[in-house]
């Protein structure tokens, strides 16, 4: 049977992201920087959240630019995966190549390095490459103390973020990267780790608040959503442009890509056939309150909860009825009409030539 | 006529000594510390501005609701200015400098001897930034 949290949340996936940016270990309280150089950098990540019979397959990486130390990331996940392991080598390029006809680099890669610890239960810890990764369950508190436990320090608007998203499921993927490790294996700037999350939902979910921790509302977050799903997908909130993420491409996906997603490693699952969505996440930190709720089943209602737009058992204000104001009103229609009847009574008959 | 005197002369003494008796009460009250309760809660302090007076001591009650760590620096601008590029990994040493971890309360006592303004600040990497200053005004 499988495993399945939070099933009115839908689903799954996790995102996008990246999230947490935990930052580096040494904790200099006064001031210190986040990290020993400040020189690890984020490029635009890209994720692949595919959705088929019940099972969310995500496919996430970014890209890194450089620097040294180790560097961290936490992504919320909807539910407990069934396996983290190495994602397919060029899954999220041939997307972009799918979906970007004037080809364009992307990469992947993450980093991070990580101990043990407290807080949160370690449901599962799997290592690949230079990435350690932990799938953690616990409410804020409990990630912070992971966290703290294992060197790292999570940027201020920590809490509430992971507040925003414990409220609806209390899984997280830890990821850590030790850059000078990943340089001493041999990989590059630009080199990447694709990981596999699987994952039973009801429905897919990409958290994209994530991707503004540690940010400045005004500091601008790129990153690329794919999704395939059996059928066209409800998307909430709607891509506008306007609100930080915007719809590049949405059509039934191509018996070539298909075929070729097939032909990677880990995605035998990919069906014969599917809908292909792209959306470009391109807006300030500021603008990203919310996560990615999608309807796969074609209902067409993607849940205002995974939104983040609801909390799960939020009251939604019922405005009392006031029977008083209803009876007054009543009762003024009441007069109205008895004396539009008495007015017609006394009126004489329409035809009848006035002053007969 | 003595009689008379007699009871102006108790009533005088027992005037004066429950005058005595309130003034050092008050003067006792004035020494006590006045407890003042701060909450951080998401990376912000609450309340985030005090009033204290001079002169008396102050024991600040600091909760910090957060998973994450903290820090209550008390001083002028140019204090703050100092610890924003200081490299101290945790403080507790002196009264106007607390460290906080998570989940936590700390105490802490400090009379500020002259009327005027003081910033309280947590100077760990991005939170001074999101928001975490507050203003004590000393009367």
């Amino acid at each position: 049977m499988r495993q399945r949290r939070l099933g009115r949340f839908g689903l799954g996936l996790s995102t996008a992201v990246l999230g947490l940016f935990l930052a580096v270990t040494p904790t200099l309280a006064c001031g210190g920087l986040i990290g020993p150089n400040g020189a690890v950098n984020l490029l635009r990540t890209s994720t692949f959240a595919g959705y088929h019979d019940g099972v969310e397959h995500y496919v996430t990486s970014f890209e890194f630019a450089g620097g040294g130390g180790a560097f961290g990331s936490i992504t919320p996940l909807p539910a407990v995966p069934t396996s983290v392991e190495k994602g397919g080598d060029w899954t999220l390029q041939r997307l972009v190549r799918e979906t970007s006809p004037v080809a364009e680099r992307v990469s992947l890669d993450f980093a991070a390095s990580a101990p043990a610890a407290s807080g949160a239960e370690e449901l599962m810890k799997v290592k690949i490459d230079a990435l350690d990764l932990t799938v953690l369950k616990g409410g804020a508190a409990d990630i912070g103390a992971w966290a703290t436990a294992h060197g790292f320090r999570l940027p201020p608007d920590a809490p509430e973020v992971l507040d925003f998203y414990a409220a609806r499921s209390q899984i997280f993927l830890a990821a850590a990267f030790d850059a000078d490790a990943a340089g001493a294996r041999g990989q590059a700037v630009g080199d990447g780790t694709p990981i596999h999350i699987t994952m039973p939902t009801d429905n897919p979910w990409v958290p994209l608040r994530i991707l503004a921790l540690g940010k400045n509302a005004g500091e601008v977050v790129q990153a690329d959503v794919y999704l395939l799903t059996d059928r066209a997908p409800a998307l909430l909130p709607a891509p506008t442009g306007s609100n930080g993420i915007r719809l590049d491409h949405s059509a039934r996906a191509t018996e070539s890509l298909l075929a070729d997603l097939q032909s990677d490693r880990g995605m035998a699952w990919i069906p014969s056939s599917g809908w292909l969505t792209k959306v470009a996440v391109d807006g300030t930190a500021g603008q990203l309150g919310y996560d990615l709720a999608i309807d796969a089943s074609g209902a067409g209602r993607p849940s205002a909860i995974d939104a983040g737009f609801t909390m799960p058992g939020a009251v939604i204000p019922v405005t009392s009825v006031d029977f008083s104001r209803i009876l007054l009103a009543l009762t003024f229609v009441g007069i109205g009409l008895v004396g539009l009847g008495l007015m017609a009574k006394a009126r004489p008959s329409a035809g009848r030539p006035i002053g007969w | 006529m003595n009689a008379g005197r007699t009871v102006t002369a108790v009533a005088l003494g027992l005037g004066v000594a429950v005058l005595t008796g309130i003034g050092a009460n008050a003067l006792a009250r004035a020494s006590e510390p006045l407890v003042v309760s701060i909450t951080i809660h998401y990376s912000h302090f609450e309340p985030a501005r005090i009033t204290v007076p001079a002169g008396r001591p102050v024991t600040f009650v600091i909760t910090n609701g957060d998973p994450i760590d903290h820090e209550w620096i008390v001083g002028d601008a140019a204090s703050q200015r100092r610890h924003r590029t200081g490299t101290e990994p945790s403080h507790g040493e002196r009264p106007t400098e607390i460290s906080i971890p998570a989940g936590t309360e700390r105490r802490t006592t400090v009379t500020f001897a002259a009327t005027g303004s003081q910033l309280f600040t947590c100077h760990l990497p991005g939170h001074e930034r999101y928001g975490m200053v507050g203003t004590i005004t000393v009367n």
